[in-house]
């Protein structure tokens, strides 16, 4: 038997962005790169991506660790690829949102995929690992990490 | 005194250990995180307790009636302790936060004195990082090198070439009794006699080992032995270390401060005796007298039974796994060859993911590399999950185990 906040963490969104993650491999013509881990639990995620303009042309990643921050960051590359910079800042936040337990921002549509991983915000000691693929992002952006500067 | 039997009386003993009585996500709570700390019986923590609301008082100073009775509790827990693991001498025991400061007391403070350019520090790949990044530190200082003892795929210290890896360089021996990251037992008595060979002092992390079996050091003929207190039912920020008189007396000081001194001028100062002189401050008296209480404890069980226990939930847990299939256990296979742990993967669940879905079922695992981060690179992995047993832990303990981790591979599907 397995309880329904479990399958909602382990929904087969998530484990088929986990098994096969859209983007990854390193994209040889980036702009920028970006590496975030969480040295807790050894979760890592590197982020490359080239931009035009403030526009992301293109986003990839190649990383290590759970299931739900590999599929988080499968999906966070398919989400921002094309849009603005300051597009992909505000949905950074309000996925962050959505992991605080927002419920404003779990019922926005904008978040596509990622909003499987709402599940996400009832296992506090995972959160962390959702939101590594925003760190990477937020990074290799260059506007600075929202998390504390170890990384977390 | 515990009332319990010399034959583990599971429901008995269980019943001693507040913390084991509680629910988990509604569910009644399995605890097998044991390998990074035990709970703690009813009766240290009732020790614990009456230190505080009837004794406390500083220690070797204070000429007043509380005071005069912390300072026998502190030293009788010392005694009990030295005794504990076979120490001649109470005056060899050291208390130390745990294993981590015995350690860097003797990387500091022996090391410094004692190890220069060329020399060698034998470690093994087994280690925990605090028995690896207080020698690094120390040989960054002092021009030492670091040479590791390998192991097999089963997580066994490989000893064929061993006397190859001891050279007349050879200072110093660091190895753990017992493995953390696999649960490897260590044939520490045969790696001490080879070191002796060419003149090396040996160091054993005790850590995983004091809490599960009789520990002697003059058994194992080593020359420094490092425990912590927290993960043998007593409270954390206790340990010890235990050293041969002769060494402790000829080591300086690792840390400076009140209780440490015999006089202190404004240019120099004269050490008190050991074992004090290691003790600078105000020392966890209550830490050390609850100490003395959980190996009463621990004596009072019996290590024999304890041990047996282990091992027979051991043998029970690696045949329920098997059966369970899908489940890759690391470590020795033979099981006079491993205490109490089991560091497994299964398939393309992470470790992580492993243990969320077993914590949403009431049972604590721990998942990760085990602060052993040159055993998940010997297997090229970057975690396991890791279930620990201790006297307290039950067949059902297993099953419920067991039971989770059948969920693991109804979410994750067949490895």
């Amino acid at each position: 038997m397995t309880d329904a906040p479990l399958i909602s963490l382990y929904q087969e969104l998530i484990l088929e962005h986990y098994r096969n993650p859209r983007n990854k491999g390193e994209l040889a013509e980036h702009t920028a790169e970006a590496h975030v881990a969480n040295p807790i639990c050894g979760d890592q995620v590197t982020v490359w991506i080239r931009l035009d303009g403030d526009r992301i042309e293109e986003i990839t990643f190649d990383g290590d660790g759970c299931a739900i921050s590999q599929a988080s960051v499968s999906m966070m590359t398919v989400l921002v690829k094309g849009r603005d910079r300051s597009e992909a800042i505000g949905l950074a936040d309000l996925f962050t949102d959505m992991m605080h337990g927002s419920e404003e921002a779990s019922s926005d549509r904008s978040l596509g995929d990622l909003r499987a991983l709402q599940g996400v915000s009832k296992f506090p000691v995972r959160i962390r690992c959702a939101l590594l693929a925003f760190d990477a992002l937020r990074d290799v952006l260059g506007s600075g990490l929202e998390a504390d500067p170890t990384g977390g | 005194m515990p009332a319990t039997s010399s034959r583990l009386d599971q429901t008995a003993l269980r019943a001693q250990f507040p913390t084991l009585a509680q629910e988990v996500g509604g569910y009644p709570l399995v605890y097998l995180d044991n390998a990074a700390t035990s709970q703690k019986p009813r009766y240290v923590l009732d020790v614990l307790a009456a230190y505080y609301e009837h004794d406390n008082a500083n220690v070797h100073r204070g000429i007043h009636e509380l005071s005069r009775r912390a300072t026998v509790a502190f030293e009788d827990a010392r005694a009990k302790l030295a005794n504990f693991i076979g120490a001649a001498d109470s005056a060899e025991l050291v208390w130390t936060r745990g294993t981590t400061e015995a350690i860097n007391l003797v990387a500091r403070s022996w090391g410094q004195d004692n190890l220069g350019e060329g020399d060698e520090i034998l470690l093994s790949s087994l280690e925990h990082h605090s028995n690896i990044v207080p020698w690094q530190l120390v040989a960054s200082r002092t021009g030492a090198r670091l040479r590791y003892i390998e192991m097999d795929e089963q997580g066994r210290l490989i000893l064929d070439d061993l006397s190859e890896l001891l050279t007349e360089r050879t200072r110093m021996v660091a190895i753990s009794h017992i493995s953390n990251a696999l649960g490897t037992v260590n044939p520490v008595r045969e790696i001490v006699e080879q070191a002796k060979k060419v003149g090396a002092l040996v160091l054993v992390d005790g850590a995983q080992a004091v809490p599960h079996r009789r520990v002697d050091v003059q058994e194992l003929g080593c020359d420094f032995y490092a425990f912590s207190g927290h993960k043998m039912c007593g409270p954390t920020g206790s340990g010890a270390l235990w050293a041969r008189r002769s060494l402790l007396e000829s080591m300086p000081p690792y840390q400076g401060g009140g209780e440490m001194i015999r006089n202190v001028g404004r240019e120099e100062s004269t050490w008190a005796e050991i074992p004090h002189k290691f003790e600078a401050g105000t020392p966890n008296i209550a830490g050390a007298i609850a100490l003395g209480a959980a190996a009463d404890f621990l004596d009072e069980v019996g290590f024999d039974a304890i041990a047996e226990h282990e091992r027979e939930l051991l043998g029970y847990a690696l045949e329920r796994l098997d059966d369970l299939g899908g489940v890759r256990v690391y470590g020795p296979t033979d099981l006079n060859e491993r205490s109490g742990v089991i560091s497994f993967t299964m398939g393309d669940a992470h470790p992580h993911d492993i243990s969320t879905i077993l914590d949403s079922k009431g049972i604590a695992i721990r998942a990760g590399h085990h602060c052993a981060q040159l055993v998940m690179q010997h297997f090229d992995i970057s975690a396991t999950a890791r279930a620990s047993f201790y006297l307290y832990n039950s067949r059902d303990d297993v099953d419920r185990l067991v039971e989770g981790l059948a969920s693991v591979k109804e979410i994750f599907g067949p490895a």
